[in-house]
């Protein structure tokens, strides 16, 4: 059978409308691969096999009636193991969560089921959402597809790999510090944080619920913005959610960049960031200015504390939005509980947890504890209103704000995870973005001895149209979409 | 032995009844009765990736209940969330509104009056705000006894305003006043229903002079409430006699074996963690809302209560016991308007009626008596079919089984005796067997009241009172007239 | 591989002892053992170290962002909607009697 896994979305969308192609034969083509290569790369925890080749079997059939499609029709879809799927495994890579089944689905599930996209499976994250590596995953790291003895990145490391490695067309991710955007910077794929309140997060199973969203990723800029025009929009059963008339996000994808005014802080190539990360991104950035875009250094001073003050404000968050299991409603619970509620909750959470979870339930705690809450928690909201104020302040001078993905290149498994301050400080460059709430892409901008390098370009609130035009003509004049990574 | 001077502040929680669904998700709020764990949803049952979504009612209403209570309405309130875990809270936090640490409540610095011992008092409401109530908990005898918990979260996620009180009240008796006077005014606004069981519920916070303050919770109900604290003045006033210290503490008041108990769990530490909801955003209350809010407000109970002794007449003791319960003004207004006797409706209610609803530990609204029958009861008085004896006695039956009066009267033959003949025949039967009465009322007025009363008796209260009056005097004027006995 | 701003601290007394952590730990209802507690405790000092260069900033006269967005006032109707069927609400319950849910014993 032809690499159908290797169309692309839009193309299996207009190959199946105009029935040169069938949606059985995607999805055949798609898990065919993930039996090729998953036992290298594992990039899902589960695998819904059958029930995806009965949807593409539907699809199919309503095809050959001549009833209209869904604008996903065929599509495979990976999804990553936090949002939630009715009557599919969902277990947040977590011990804890291992057996639960939720009893409803994700508004953006819903969104892509009427859109007839196919499910393909559940994929590995980083537990609860907590890592830039995949590798506190209860069920074991997944293997970066470009060097399968790295990290894919995290914590959406599942998805980003699986769509390196073909095993799927699109992805869900989620970003609450830079989730989204690290696995497709050191997988060489696209993946978008929008705006927070533009997608829903029903469903999204919350880690830090002021700063995260699901958000799509994909292997160039036009399925991205495609999956973005699907999943975005009002919820009435998301409180946080906002109002905002439907957009085709793919309306704006011109190979054009005049006129646009691009800044470069500073703060994003802190002494921290390799050379390789340096060189390859400034190349990139002459790129763009060849193409017409003047760049100009800037400076966001308070992006200097950005990182304490994410991770004070998410484990904060994460210390409230964890309490709830605790082995009684679902999760995990020991077997002999002959002990008050108090003592079992304490054991079902100490079994249930892996230790990078604990951690930041337990530091959360403290942080927003007598006493400390004004020292942290609180300061850390102030902090976060001149980050803002930076940004508002610098987008009144540029349409957009460039910056590296990652300050280092994907990094050997193993070799961070003893050291958990080593790992918060590789997010140094995607946090501002979710204190400040802005819409930010990572699109790949070169590699450094085979190892994927990332660009991240940053627009104001709702103004994803910008930054998708500026990475659309990146990507049109150059070529690191086309490559492969050296699997199978 | 004097009773030391005590002071408690209390905390009471109120669900908004009202409402049709809960405070944060469509779940239908009856939850009374039926099965389970059969009126949840991922929100309210604290499932994964479930968000809230605040009731607009149920802003409506506590902004009503915060207007009648003299609160101020912040113009900006925000949810916040208090960090603690126990068996039924679905979340392990609870959302809520939190005063400090830049949170902003519903309202504050509040307050009501209320009668006590004829004396008007004014107790301080420092807040009013919203909340959700948490699950419920089943335990296997008593709390502490209980080899596991089974836990229903049907009644999770329900609206609740939360009123907290200064420490004003000065002695348990005075607590019960203030949750029926708060009963009161909540149910004139038709946000609540305190007929229905667990609707109010309230912790307390007590101390006596020379000892430390200790919360009491878990207190169901008004006639709970007196009880609670009672036992508690009393334990802590002994404990002070003995010289012992008063443990600052949290104390669960057991209802069965009517004590109040430490739980030893460690959950008094009060380090709730408030930070504010980040799945919620502020409620902006303007001018506006509030004025749309008064408009719509119904009439309070001291409204009610001018009105009722200007337009019945009646005075304002009368006016305050009716409207103290508003089921029993509805009632009496109902009454009123089928049959314009207010004074009669008034003093049948006020004794007879409300006398056998306490005995029989009823509420009204638990009764089978509708205003028509107490109408038509007063009535057949009033057409002088029965007397009013033979209506005290057929009320109770009313009252329990809610059959109509005229059917009781006819069916057991209660009418009243005016039949002349047959008073005579009676008057006979009683002079004969009372010859000495007989010889006392010729000479005693009093006496004649015995012979009246044996008539009555004999006509088990059916006679006519003024005929038989009537008859037992003129046959004695005769036998004066005659100068001798029959 | 810290970065150089951490550099530039030095380590003088424990920021947080063994004792908060174990209270800490028992707040979030998390059970340790006593070598994760002396693990943690260590990672702790580090991490509260790093927490620290939030202290640099003058925060004197800034509000806080509960909320990066604008909204208020966010509602839905009083209108009842389905609930779950009970044997959804309950069956991802690892302990259960008839409807209800089993939870350990109070005392």
């Amino acid at each position: 059978m032809s690499k159908k896994r290797e169309l692309t979305a839009e193309e299996i969308v207009r190959g199946i409308r105009n029935k040169e192609i069938t949606a059985e034969e995607c999805v055949t083509s798609i898990f065919e691969r993930i039996h090729e290569v998953e036992d290298e790369v594992h990039a899902f925890v589960t695998l819904v096999e059958n029930e995806a080749l009965k949807k593409a079997r539907e699809i199919d059939e309503k095809a050959l009636r001549g009833k209209t499609l869904g604008k996903l029709a065929g599509v495979p879809i990976a999804v990553k193991d936090v949002i939630c799927t009715k009557g599919i495994r969902t277990t947040c890579s977590s011990h804890m969560l291992e057996s639960f089944i939720p009893p409803y689905d994700a508004t953006v599930i819903e969104k892509i089921k009427r859109e007839d996209a196919v499910i393909v499976g559940k994929t590995n994250m980083d537990e609860f959402a907590m890592g830039v590596s995949t590798e506190t995953s209860y069920f074991g790291p997944t293997h970066n597809p470009w060097d399968l003895s790295r990290v894919p990145g995290g914590s959406s490391g599942g998805s980003g790999a699986a769509i390196a490695a073909g095993e799927t067309l699109l992805a869900f991710g989620s970003d609450t510090g830079g989730s989204i955007r690290c696995p497709v910077s050191y997988c060489s794929t696209v993946g978008i944080k929008p705006t927070y309140g533009l997608v829903s997060r029903f469903g999204l199973i919350a880690y830090a619920n002021s700063l995260e969203q699901i958000g799509p990723m994909a292997k160039n800029v036009y399925d991205c913005a495609l999956f973005l025009s699907i999943i975005a929009g009002y919820d009435p059963k998301d409180s946080t959610s906002v109002r905002m008339p439907p957009r085709d996000y793919t309306s704006f994808l011109k190979n054009k960049v005049e006129g646009f005014k691009i800044g470069v802080p500073k703060e994003f190539f802190g002494e921290g960031t390799s050379e390789a990360v340096r060189k390859q991104v400034w190349k990139a950035i002459h790129k763009l200015e060849e193409l017409g875009a003047p760049c100009e250094e800037t400076s966001l001073p308070s992006l200097e504390y950005a990182l304490p003050t994410y991770y004070i404000i998410a484990m904060s968050e994460a210390s409230s939005n964890l309490a709830r299991y605790d082995g009684l409603r679902y999760g995990y619970r020991i077997d002999r509980d002959d002990a008050d509620w108090s003592t079992v909750y304490s054991r079902n959470r100490r079994i249930g947890f892996g230790a990078e979870v604990r951690r930041r339930i337990i530091l959360g705690t403290y942080a927003l504890s007598a006493g400390y809450y004004n020292k942290y928690y609180l300061k850390a909201l102030k902090i976060r209103t001149l980050i803002r104020r930076d940004f508002e302040a610098a987008f009144q001078k540029f349409d957009a704000l460039i910056g590296p993905t990652m300050p280092i290149p994907p990094f050997k498994i193993g070799e961070k995870i003893q050291d958990p301050l080593a790992l918060y400080m590789c997010d140094i460059d995607t946090v501002p973005v979710n204190l400040a709430g802005l819409p930010a892409i990572s699109i790949p901008c070169g590699f450094t001895e085979g190892l994927p390098i990332g660009m991240q370009i940053m627009a104001p609130p709702f103004r994803e149209d910008v930054m998708l035009q500026v990475a659309y003509t990146f990507e049109k004049n150059t070529s690191y979409k086309d490559r492969k990574p050296p699997l199978k | 032995m004097a009773m030391p001077k005590v002071k408690i502040g209390l905390e009471i929680h109120c669900q908004l009844t009202s409402l049709k669904t809960k405070l944060f998700c469509g779940c239908s709020s009856e939850y009374r009765g039926k099965d389970p764990n059969s009126l949840v949803c991922p929100v309210c049952l604290g499932v994964p990736g479930a968000l809230p979504v605040l009731n607009r009612a149920a802003v409506e209403c506590a902004v009503m209940a915060a207007l009648a209570l003299n609160g101020k309405i912040s113009d900006r309130m925000f949810f916040f969330r208090k960090n603690y875990y126990y068996p039924d809270m679905p979340k392990n936090f609870q959302i809520s509104q939190y005063d400090r640490a830049g949170g902003v409540p519903l309202a504050v610095d509040g307050h009501l009056y209320m009668e006590v011992d004829g004396k008007r008092k004014k107790i301080r409401i420092s807040r009013v705000h919203l909340e959700e109530d948490p699950g419920r908990l089943i335990h296997l005898g008593p709390i502490d006894q209980s080899p596991y918990t089974l836990v229903d979260y049907n009644r999770a996620g329900i609206a609740l305003l939360e009123i907290v009180t200064e420490p004003d009240l000065d002695s348990p008796k005075e607590a019960r006043i203030l949750l029926q006077r708060l009963r009161s005014i909540l149910e004139h606004l038709e946000v609540f229903d305190g007929s229905l069981e667990g609707a109010m519920r309230c912790d307390a916070n007590i101390s006596l002079a020379g000892g430390t303050r200790v919360e009491v919770k878990n207190i169901s109900s008004f006639k709970e409430v007196e009880r609670a604290l009672t036992f508690e003045v009393i334990r802590q006033k002994d404990l002070l006699e003995k010289g012992l210290a008063v443990e600052r503490e949290t104390r669960h008041w057991d209802e069965v074996r009517r004590i109040t108990i430490t739980l030893r769990t460690k959950e008094e530490e009060h380090d709730y963690r408030y930070f504010p909801e980040p799945d919620l955003v502020p409620i902006v209350i303007t001018k506006d809302f509030i004025e749309e809010v008064k408009e719509r407000m119904p009439e309070l109970p001291e409204a009610r209560i001018r009105r009722f002794m200007a337009t019945y007449d009646l005075p304002r003791y009368d006016s305050r016991v009716l409207v103290g319960d508003k089921a029993l003004a509805d009632f009496f207004e109902r009454c009123v308007n089928l049959y314009n006797k207010p004074k009669e409706i008034s003093n049948w209610m006020m004794s007879d009626l409300l006398r056998y609803l306490y005995e029989s530990d009823l509420e009204l609204s638990e009764s089978k008596i509708t205003p028509e029958h107490l109408v038509e009861m007063i009535k057949l008085i009033d057409e002088g079919v029965i007397s009013g004896k033979i209506a005290k006695r057929i009320l109770p039956e009313i009252i329990l089984t809610g059959r109509r009066p005229w059917q009781i009267v006819e069916q057991e033959g209660l009418m009243r005796i005016t039949s002349r003949e047959v008073l005579e025949k009676t008057a006979d039967k009683v002079f004969t067997e009372n010859p000495k009465a007989v010889e006392d009322a010729l000479v005693n007025e009093k006496a004649i009241h015995f012979l009246v009363g044996q008539i009555m008796k004999e006509t088990k209260g059916k006679a006519d009172p003024e005929l038989a009056n009537q008859v037992v005097r003129e046959r004695l004027q005769s036998i004066k007239r005659k100068g001798s006995l029959r | 591989m810290h970065l150089s701003y951490l550099q530039g601290f030095i380590m003088k007394k424990r920021r947080i002892s063994k004792k908060e952590v174990e209270h800490i730990a028992w707040l979030a209802h998390i059970e340790l053992s006593e070598e994760e507690k002396d693990l943690f405790t260590g990672q702790f000092d580090d991490i509260l170290g790093f927490f620290e260069k939030i202290d640099e900033v003058d925060t004197e006269r800034v509000p806080p962002t509960y909320h990066v967005l604008d909204l208020v006032n966010v509602y839905r109707e009083d209108e009842v909607s389905l609930s779950l069927p009970i044997e959804e609400a309950l069956k991802n319950a690892p302990k259960r009697e008839r409807l209800f849910l089993k939870a350990p014993r109070i005392v």
